[in-house]
This record gives structure tokens, sequence and C-alpha cells, in this order.
């Protein structure tokens, strides 16, 4: 990483850190808390739907197994939410890997509509799975506040392990990103055959790709569980979730590191806005918006805010010479 | 001494229509065989065949004493195939460095000497000068090299050119026969399909013709050029 970017980091990470000492109204913490796991759901969803070019509509099936996993451990067998996050998101994996195997055999918008199908039938089943809670849904059972119990009565502990688990998640991106996982993910999407021609097995890397990003969805989900001590098939496995997700990250900018964060910004922004413009009548306004965004980005961005502002900046820096290219 | 590469009595059908029928040939360690043949005469389907990517209807295909007849294109690449392809498929979003370096990975996972192999590459193709550029933003000639660094990067002992020369210069065209002697040099055998005669003749060792996807000639450049079979086929009856 440049230098620039080092400090750039260092910046953002510095206002991260003091930013809810500044802002102490419950509300707007909130707001924050929602932002920095709406960040973290689009860089997970983008190590497979932005590197490897897989796009999913079905990650809300994988944030609700994380959420409904470390709740039921919880409630049976008392068993903390931290070891229930990595329950969680091991049953994510093993879910996705018996998922993915039939549906890696579609390709672009075909593997899209199999990933809705898949986390709607998961919806419908927890909705009718009485262990589960059904439809009612579960209450997380509150035997203790504190670090160890994963329950706090402030929001501020929430915010720093959401951006905690935002940071950890970016950690992971980064990593496969710059190793070999990252240029056969990007390969991948980009020519198949290609990559098939030079030895790449694309169904097992897909496989390692939604591993790791269902792993950190379902880490996801029991952070939500635990923050709002009550899991219901219609709040954690909601396609407009799985839409949520990717759309942050097409927003944001599709295989960058930082987009998903900048589009999760942007996105909870809007949300919090048009809410307090509209107040209760203008219910759905903010669907208008997205709407209207993914038309936006769709037509003018189609590497989203990051590709836009990287495009701009490479304008600016290099003033188009015509003829010199070809002379080099 | 044994063939590198042998394919006995190849057949491939796409639903009743025989793209390739009953094709055999052996290919020697580091030669240079020219497939050529009118267009449709299933020359692709042959290479296709070859690499992977089409799973024969008949016949076998053995390459260094391996029964690979359906083999995936990925583990034909791991037994040291490697191609190009008709239409550059370059990867867009990448460098041309980072093109290469994903074949370099393929014996190396560490990406910093992969990335040390995938320059030798580049280095060796003439196009190391552009390394940082965006794939997309390379000529046709260079993007042409560029799959063939690429191709090299996973250590092939055979290479399958799909019509390499399209779209050059006369000038690029005889940049292009030079790389593919060097790469001869190197002990890499080469099956090139091919619409450059002038192209593919001074290089070839020896030439297929194919026609209506059977075989009708094999031979150096010379006894092919005087077949009458091969008049036939090229200028009609």
């Amino acid at each position: 990483m440049s230098k620039r970017g080092l400090l750039a980091c260092a910046i953002a990470l510095a206002l991260a850190a003091v930013a809810p000492l500044a802002i102490t109204s419950p509300a707007y913490q909130n707001m924050l808390i929602v932002a920095l796991m709406l960040a973290q759901l689009g860089v997970a969803w983008n190590i497979l739907g932005g590197y490897a070019g897989q796009v999913s509509l079905g990650h809300a099936a994988f944030f609700g197994i994380g959420a409904y996993t470390s709740t039921l451990l919880l409630m049976h067998f008392g068993l903390s939410p931290w070891l229930g996050m990595l329950a969680g998101g091991a049953l994510a994996v093993a879910f996705a890997l018996v998922i993915g195997w039939p549906c890696f055999r579609l390709k672009g918008h075909y593997f899209a509509i199999a990933t809705i199908a898949v986390a709607e039938i998961l919806q419908v089943v927890f909705t009718n799975w009485d262990f589960v809670g059904g439809a009612v849904g579960l209450t997380v059972p509150m035997r203790d506040t504190g670090l160890a119990a994963f329950v706090f009565n402030s929001k501020l502990p929430y915010y720093y392990i959401s951006l905690a688990l935002l940071l950890l998640t970016l950690a992971a991106s980064r990593a496969i990103e710059t190793s070999y996982l990252g240029h056969y993910f990007r390969a991948i999407k980009d020519e198949p055959d290609a990559a098939r021609s030079l030895g790449i097995d694309l169904t097992r890397y897909k496989l390692i790709a939604i591993a790791a990003s269902s792993f950190f969805t379902a880490c996801g989900g029991t952070l939500y569980a635990q923050k709002e001590l009550f899991v219901d098939p219609g709040s954690v496995m909601a396609t407009s979730l799985s839409v949520k997700i990717a759309l942050v990250t097409i927003l944001g900018g599709v295989g960058s590191l930082i987009g998903p964060v900048i589009g999760a910004g942007i996105l909870t922004a809007i949300e919090e806005s048009t809410r307090q413009i509209f107040g209760g009548s203008g219910r759905g306004t903010d669907l208008i918006l997205y709407g209207f965004i993914i038309v936006v980005v769709a037509v003018y961005y189609p590497q989203g805010v990051v590709g836009g502002i990287r495009a701009w900046l490479a304008r600016r820096r290099s003033p188009p010479a015509p003829g010199v290219e070809r002379a080099a | 001494m044994s063939a590198l590469l042998e394919v006995k009595n190849l057949g491939k059908r796409f639903q009743g229509l025989a793209a390739n029928e009953a094709i055999s040939f052996s290919l020697n360690a580091g030669e240079i065989i020219g497939l050529i043949g009118p267009n449709g005469a299933g020359k692709t389907t042959l290479f296709n065949c070859i690499a992977g990517f089409h799973k024969p209807s008949a016949g076998s295909i053995v390459f260094e004493g391996h029964e690979v007849t359906g083999s995936t294109p990925e583990s034909m690449a791991r037994l040291g195939v490697a191609r190009t392809f008709q239409i550059v498929k370059s990867f867009a979003s990448m460098s041309a460095l980072e093109n290469v370096t994903v074949g370099a990975l393929l014996y190396e996972k560490r990406v910093a000497l992969a990335r040390d192999h995938a320059m030798q590459s580049l280095e060796f193709c003439g196009i190391a000068h552009r390394a940082r550029l965006a794939a997309g933003n390379l000529t046709v000639a260079e993007q042409r090299r560029l799959e063939m660094a690429r191709a090299l990067a996973i250590n092939p002992s055979l290479l399958l050119l799909d019509e390499s020369m399209a779209g050059l210069n006369p000038a690029e065209v005889q940049d292009a026969v030079k790389l593919v002697k060097a790469i001869q040099k190197r002990g890499i055998a080469c099956l090139i399909v091919e619409h450059v005669m002038e192209a593919i003749m001074p290089i070839a060792d020896r030439i297929l013709v194919l026609d209506y996807g059977r075989k009708i000639a094999d031979g150096t450049p010379l006894e092919v050029r005087s077949d009458p079979a091969v008049i036939a086929a090229y200028l009609g009856d």
C-alpha cells in the first residue's frame, strides 16, 4: 500500500474510533452501527460477488443462519454467542458449499436467480418451523450483560464490535485480494474459459469464494441478533436484505476493497434522511431511491462510486494524448 | 521415440453434424504442426477436443503416454497443454503483467515469485514494456503476444495457437513467426491453426489439412502444397 493510502487509512480509522464519542445521541449512534454492519456485509458479499463475479441475491440466507445458530445455541445450551458466531459461520459455510455445488453450474443471471430461490426457500422453511420459533421468531435470552455475554445496555460497545468486525472482514478481504486467490477470482470473473486454460478449476475456486463470503456474512448475522436481541425470518432472511447487501457493494464499487464501505455510508444516509423528511407517510421512499440509484449506477457508473472517482483521478493525472500510446 | 501427442480416429459430432471424423495424427516433442483447411473444416473443433474444451464423440487422445480423452481444460493445462484463443480472451480488469501472473500461479502460489516468472515470460514475448498497462489497452498484435506470454507461463510442453496471426500486418506477422520459432527453440511443441499461409508454411515441420471434418493431407509444407486433394479443397473441383 502506498504511503498516502496508509495515511488515509489511519485518518479514517481515527475518525471511526472517536465518532461515537462526538455523536452522543443514541439514535445517531444506532445509525452509525447500522452503517458499519451493512458495510461489513457488503465487504463479505464482495468476496464472491465482486472479486469472483458471482452475483448472489440470497446472502440473507447466510446472515439468517448466523443469527439463528448463535441464538439457538445460546437458548438450548447456554453457549456463548462469541462461540455461537463461529458455529454460525461454520454452518453457513457448510450450507454454502452444498448449495454452491449445483448453483455454480449456472452462469450469470441464472446463478443470481438460483440464489434468490435458495434464500426464499430457507425463509419459508424457517417461517414454518416451530423449533426455530416460526414466523414469530426468537427472543435472545438475556441472562447477563457485558463483553462475555455479548449483551450491552448502551450502544457504544455495539459500535466498537461492529467496527472491529468490519475491520476484520476488510483485512480478510484484502488478504484474499492480494493473494493468488484474488488473481484467480478476477480471472474467473473476466474470462472463465481463459482461466480454465491456465489450469484453474472454476468450481473449486468459486466454492472457496462463497465459503469465505458466507462465513463473514453469518458473523454479521450473530452480531445483529445480539444487538437486536430478537430474530425472525422476516428481518434476518428477507429478500430485501439480500438485495441491500448486493446494492451497497454495487453502489460503492464492485470488486474494490473499500467500495462497499462507501456504498453502505451513502445508503444509510439516504435511508435515514428520507425517514426524517417524509416520516411514516414516506414509507418506501428509500426503495424508490434505491431503484433510481441502481439505474444510475448501471447506466453511468458500472464500477460504482469508487470506480467513478478512480476514472476521474486518472483523467486529471494524465490528460488524454492520442497517438502517444501507440508510439511508445 | 514415442510421440508427445497421439490422436487416434478422433470424431466429434454436434447433433448429427460431423465436425471431426476419423482424424489421426501424432506430434513429437518440439515439433511445429500447422493445421489448415477451408472455413468450417473443423480445425477449431479439433483444437478444442485436444485442449479439453470439447468431449470427443469417438477416438482417443494420448498425451505424454496418458490417456486424456475427454479431460477437462484445467487438467490438460496441468499436464502441460497451453492454448491461445481465436478471439482474444485477456483478463480485461487486469494489467498485462497480472494476466500472465495468473498463468504463472499454476506452479507458484506466492504472488511475488509468480510475478517474476510472469515478467520473464513478457520479456520473452517482447512486451515487457507494456507490463503495467491494462490488458484492454494493448494493440491487437500485443494482445496476441500477451496471450502467448500467458500460455507460456504455465510451462507447457505443447502450445496450441488458434489463429494467432489473424489481424496482424505483414511486419507483425514476421515478428510473430520469429516468436514461434523462439518458442520451438525452448523445446515446446506447437500446433498452429492458421489462415495466413505465408506465416505457417516456412515454420511448420508438417502441415495437416482438414476438409469437411476429415484429414485430407499430412506432410511437409512442400508435399502438401502440391497435393491434388488440397488444391481441390481450396480452389474447388
